[in-house]
This record gives C-alpha cells, sequence and structure tokens, in this order.
C-alpha cells in the first residue's frame, strides 16, 4: 500500500489553524495585550530588540507573542521584518558619556565622579518564589531624589586620562561602518563587524564563551570598568540641513571591561579593552559580549590563539542563533533521497563484511 | 505600527541586484564560490533561503516555477516556497518539469531532462566540498586558490582503503570546467552524471553560508574518482512499484513492521507522466493521493 508520507497544502494549513489556536490557549483566560508585554516582560522585549538588531518596542512584543513567547522565535520575526527595511543612512555616532543614566556600577573603583547608582536590578535579591507576586498586588512607589545633575564621565575615560588603559581608536569620520546584514563577511573580520557580529548573538552562547574565558579557555584577567544603563539621544546628519537631527532617544546598556594589561619595549604597559552594548537594560548579555570582544582580540594584541573564545572564526560563524536554529531545525525537513543513497551504500557494505567473514570451507560445505 | 509592504518576488530590487551581480560572477567562473550579501528571509536558514535569494533575484513575471523537494512536488517545504512565489510574485507555478523555465530543488536533479530555457536552482546547506577535511574558512578559500585539492583525494581514497569502496553516497563531490571541486548540494550522486554538459543554468544558492555558485549552460562536470575505482551511480535495483520505470531514483517506503518495502520514484512527476501514458508497476492501483497543486 502507498502511504500517504508526503505532506499536503491542506496539512500545512491546518497545522498553522492549530498552532493560532493553541498560541492563543484557553479562551476563558484574557487575551494578552502588546503594551503588557512591553511593560512587564520588558526584559524579554530588550533581548528580542537586541538580537533582532531593531530597535521597535511595539514590534518586539508582537513578535514575542506571535512566537508563544519563543524569544529566538521572535528574534526570527524581527529580523525578517528588518531585512526589508530600506537604509536611509548611519546615525552620528551615539555619546554613552551623556547617557541619562539609570543604573550605573563599576567594580574597580569604590567611589567615581557620578557616584553609584544601582537603579533596578535583580542584584542583591533573595531569589525566593514571591506568593504575593501571584496575587498582583500594586508594588510600592519607588524612592526618588532631586534629579540627578552631575556629570557622569566613563570610567575608562577616567582610566584614559593617565594613559592606563589603551586609547580607543579615533573615530575616523571618512570611514563607513561595517555592516555584516549589508555585506557578505570575510575573514579576517575587523573589530566593527566583530561588534556587530556580538551584539546580534546569542546572549547563551556569549555567556558561555564568555564563562569559558574566566574558566581558563582564553584568560583575560577582567574587571568591569562600568556598567551602565539609560538613555541616549540618536541623530542623524541631515545633508539638506546641513547639521545633525535628533531622531529620538533610546535605551542602551554598555559595558566596559578592563582587562590584563600589555606593554612591549617600545610602548608603557597599560590596561587593554573588551567592549558590549545591547539595546535595553541586558547586562548579562553586554558583560558576555564585552568578555568575548577582548578574547577575539587576540590577534589585534599579539597573543596566542588556542581558546574558542579566541577564534573569530568559530565564534561569529555561531552565534547567530537564528542562524544556528534554522540548520539544526532543518533536519526535520525530509532527507529521504539522501537517506535511501546512504542506505544503499551500507547495505552493501554489510554485504560485503557479510561475505568476506564467511569462511571459504563453510561456503563451500553450504553449497 | 509599520505596515510592511513587499516588493515583487519579497526582495527590494536593491538586494536583487546585489544578488544578481553575484550570480554572474558565479556564471563566469564555474564552480567557484561568489560571497553574497545573503539576506534574512521570512523562512528558516537550513531551508531553501538560499535558493529562494536566487529564484526571487532571476524570476521575472513570464516565468513559469516549479519547486520540489526530495524530486517531489508535494512535499511541505516545497509546497511552503511554491506558495510563497505564487503569494509575493504572482507568478504561474507548475509540477510538469518541462512547463517550468525556473526549477528551485532541495536534493535532487528532475529525471526529465532539462532544455536550454530552463534554469535549476539548487537549495545548499553547506556549500564548501571541503567543510569536512578542514573547517575553516580563511584556509578553504587558499585551497581552492591553489587548486590544492589533494586532501579530498586522500579522503576518498581512506575511504577505499577502509570500506573498499567511496563511502559518499550523496553530496559527491565534483569537478567543474577542470578547475574548481564543487559540492554538488546534498543530492544523491545518482544525480551528479546529469549536471554534466546539461543544456539549463544550475545556479546553486547558500543563504546561512551566504555563497552563490553557479554551473553555466553545456559545462563539464565531473564526479572525483580514480582510474581503477570509477565513480558509480546508486540506484536500488528494483523498477518502479508505481510506474515500472527502470532507470528512475527510488524513495523506499516502509509499508508495514515485517520488514515490507516499496520501492517508489522520488520524480513524482516524472512518475504521474509515466503513469498516465500507461506504464504501470506492481501497485499502480495508487489510492487516493492528494494534489500537490490546483
Amino acid at each position: 500500500m502507498y502511504v500517504a508520507v508526503k505532506g499536503g497544502e491542506r496539512a500545512i494549513e491546518n497545522a498553522h489553524r492549530l498552532l493560532a489556536h493553541k498560541r492563543r490557549g484557553d479562551q476563558g483566560v484574557p487575551e494578552v495585550t502588546l503594551a503588557q508585554i512591553s511593560e512587564q516582560l520588558g526584559l524579554a522585549v530588550d533581548r528580542v530588540m537586541s538580537e533582532g538588531s531593531l530597535y521597535d518596542r511595539e514590534l518586539a512584543a508582537l513578535a514575542i507573542k506571535q512566537a508563544r513567547g519563543d524569544l529566538i522565535e521572535a528574534i526570527f520575526l524581527v529580523r525578517a521584518f528588518r531585512a526589508t527595511m530600506p537604509r536611509f543612512g548611519s546615525s552620528e555616532p551615539v555619546d554613552t558619556g551623556t547617557m541619562r543614566v539609570r543604573r550605573r556600577v563599576s567594580a574597580t573603583f569604590k567611589d567615581i565622579p557620578g557616584g553609584q547608582i544601582l537603579g533596578p536590578t535583580f542584584d542583591y535579591t533573595h531569589r525566593l518564589l514571591d506568593p504575593l507576586l501571584a496575587e498582583g498586588l500594586a508594588p510600592e512607589a519607588p524612592a526618588t531624589a532631586d534629579a540627578h545633575t552631575a556629570p557622569t564621565p566613563r570610567v575608562t575615560d577616567i582610566l584614559g586620562r593617565d594613559g592606563l588603559i589603551e586609547c580607543s581608536p579615533p573615530a575616523d569620520d571618512g570611514a563607513s561602518v561595517g555592516d555584516l546584514t549589508r555585506e557578505p563577511l570575510n575573514f579576517p573580520a575587523d573589530r566593527d563587524l566583530r561588534l556587530q557580529n556580538l551584539a546580534r548573538g546569542d546572549e547563551g552562547f556569549l555567556l558561555a564563551m564568555g564563562y569559558s574565558t574566566q574558566r581558563g579557555y582564553g584568560r583575560n584577567h577582567p574587571f568591569v570598568g562600568e556598567i551602565r544603563f539609560g538613555e541616549v539621544e540618536v541623530e542623524l546628519f541631515a545633508e539638506d540641513a546641513g547639521f545633525a537631527v535628533p531622531l529620538g532617544s533610546i535605551e542602551l546598556t554598555e559595558c566596559q571591561m578592563v582587562n590584563q594589561f600589555k606593554g612591549s619595549a617600545t610602548e608603557a604597559p597599560c590596561f587593554t579593552r573588551g567592549y558590549g552594548l545591547a539595546f535595553g537594560q541586558s547586562e548579562r548579555k553586554t558583560m558576555s559580549m564585552a568578555l568575548v570582544d577582548r578574547a577575539l582580540r587576540a590577534r589585534e594584541l599579539g597573543e596566542e590563539v588556542r581558546a574558542p573564545a579566541q577564534d573569530e572564526e568559530f565564534v561569529m560563524s555561531h552565534s547567530d542563533n537564528v542562524q544556528a536554529t534554522g540548520f539544526v531545525e532543518h533536519l526535520k525537513l525530509p532527507h529521504y533521497v539522501d537517506f535511501q543513497s546512504e542506505l544503499g551504500l551500507l547495505r552493501k557494505l554489510r554485504q560485503e563484511f557479510a561475505d568476506a567473514s564467511t569462511p571459504d570451507a563453510m561456503k563451500e560445505a553450504a553449497e | 505600527m509599520n505596515a510592511p509592504a513587499y516588493n515583487f518576488a519579497y526582495l527590494d530590487e536593491q538586494t536583487k541586484r546585489m544578488i544578481r551581480r553575484a550570480i554572474l560572477k558565479a556564471i563566469a567562473i564555474p564552480g567557484y564560490q561568489v560571497p553574497f550579501a545573503s539576506r534574512e528571509m521570512p523562512m528558516p536558514y537550513g531551508w531553501g533561503t538560499g535558493g529562494v535569494q536566487v529564484t526571487a533575484a532571476i524570476l521575472g513575471p513570464e516565468d513559469v516555477l516549479k519547486v520540489i523537494d526530495q524530486g517531489s512536488d508535494d512535499t511541505t517545504n516545497a509546497i511552503s516556497i511554491r506558495k510563497f512565489f505564487a503569494k509575493t510574485a504572482g507568478v504561474a507555478t507548475t509540477t510538469a518539469t518541462n512547463e517550468a523555465t525556473v526549477i528551485q530543488t532541495r536534493h535532487r536533479i528532475p529525471e526529465t531532462a532539462l532544455h536550454e530555457n530552463q534554469v535549476l536552482v539548487y537549495q545548499v546547506p553547506i556549500p564548501e566540498p571541503l567543510r569536512f577535511l578542514e573547517p575553516r574558512e580563511t584556509e578553504t578559500r587558499r585551497m581552492h586558490a591553489l587548486a590544492e585539492y589533494g586532501l579530498m583525494h586522500v579522503k576518498l581514497y581512506e575511504d577505499i582503503a577502509r570500506f573498499g569502496h567511496i563511502a559518499t553516497a550523496y553530496a559527491y563531490p565534483v569537478k567543474v570546467n577542470a578547475r574548481y571541486v564543487m559540492d554538488p548540494s546534498p543530492t544523491p550522486k545518482f544525480d551528479n552524471p546529469k549536471m554534466d554538459n546539461c543544456p539549463a543554468l544550475q545556479l546553486f544558492g547558500a543563504g546561512r553560508e551566504k555563497r552563490i555558485y553557479a554551473i553555466p549552460p553545456y559545462t563539464q562536470v565531473v564526479s572525483l574518482d580514480f582510474e581503477d575505482h570509477p565513480f558509480e551511480p546508486y540506484r536500488f535495483n528494483a523498477p518502479c512499484a508505481l510506474c515500472g520505470a527502470e532507470n528512475s531514483y527510488l524513495d523506499e517506503i516502509v509499508t508495514d513492521d515485517k520488514g515490507g518495502r516499496m520501492f517508489v520514484c522520488s520524480d513524482t512527476d516524472y512518475c504521474e507522466g509515466r503513469q498516465a501514458t500507461g506504464h504501470h508497476g506492481s501497485l499502480s492501483a495508487a489510492p487516493y493521493k492528494e494534489k500537490a497543486h490546483g
């Protein structure tokens, strides 16, 4: 009997209808709104915006809802939408030194100009499940203080004034910034492309890679110079107007790692940098990114490349969760014809093995 | 909210131009893998995004599109891709090989011989034939540049030493135009001879790996082998149970849990065409089968 091994158009349609039904769940329970996702699952939205490379809270919330909370699927939805967007130009570099800081901590100095600001953080919470939250009680109003007016210079800039940390390379206004979503990636890749790759990279992958450097696979002695989270202005230089016009403000998290120093006969020793940046509040991501960024600078800093986190082909080729999930999951597509070819070969090899292991004498006796 | 609006065949014209430039370069250097700025498509990487981008870049309103997966027009992913283009480009689609001007395929080359007015677009997962011998792209590109293919021959030789045969059943490496070693995509090696001197243009798209390569019409394509171990296509030795074909590639279908098997053409259009012209196999009274199309 020829059984129906091949799928049909109707089967696909029915599967998608069932998916929509499962997405909605019990219809006796109120449907979640995009505003609820954006407001109450804000860190999920931040992650989808970061790895989706598109700063749009509403679209990210829609993607999360459509993906039933599967964040990689949501990132994929955002990416596919982003790919079709025309590019009007590149913004001016944002100045995180002028960030309206909501949170800012340094592990290298006890106090810093502008102060340490804890802000909204899970740090120092006791991870005890909270039954009160299940009941949906209104939280206490946050504590307030006078608006913060003191400037908050970056810690790395403070170190840089004394030459204790390497200078960031000066901005080259003429050079365009690489974009691996528009140009094919070639190796070796420059740091702009590496950082772009890491910024889009899977948080879990970067976390594991960064962690591996701490455990000795490409150790680079990191200190958190500073993590800051807050709002920055984005500006676009308008050719017609002749000046930069503000496009709006976005929330960013920046992590600057201060790493083991280098020096030589001709250069005074100084600390080296690792950099992480992400949309929204994404500390785990930016810290991991900064560790991996520093590890990937091994070649540039004359270090031996031995660990996976130092290997740019390895890291950059496997960091993207949309690519990775697609290729891993494609294994569920039909492979009948390859498998049939492989079966044929294996049967032939087994037959030859059986023939060879039958002693000639027995063969003759059998005949 | 930004409501999406899409161009003909989904991709914007700028992207299509970029892909067409890569295709032209690929045709100019047969078998060479041209890097291109692959876009994120609305289907997953590994599910045909490379082929879809190539098809989107070459498709015109007058084209007639056929999409197959495992040789069949009615496998789920083939249906999904065909519907994608029917929706975004509004082109005519067909299941008949000889009526199509563009055929996108995953894992098979149609049994019906292709002609000059056709383009065969392959979906490619791993374009680099040397990848499993050398994981680094920087190294493999150098090896191709120097035509340094000794490693591949050593691998094939080691197969023979260990198994008595070249133990590659699909994605069997070929040499194109006596220059580049190329991965034919995971087609069974049965299909390799069809690539040689083919009147149709053959284009290969690898979306995730961001590579396009090509075999221009009437180009020499040779499957790698040794004089004393010549290339042998594999085909299960049985006629198709539905159309009786003796020369088509067969799918093996498990019919029960007692070792029952039947073998039928993997190319459904070829099989149906033969049945329609009166050919029969041992089980040709096939029960209801969902029509792929229409």
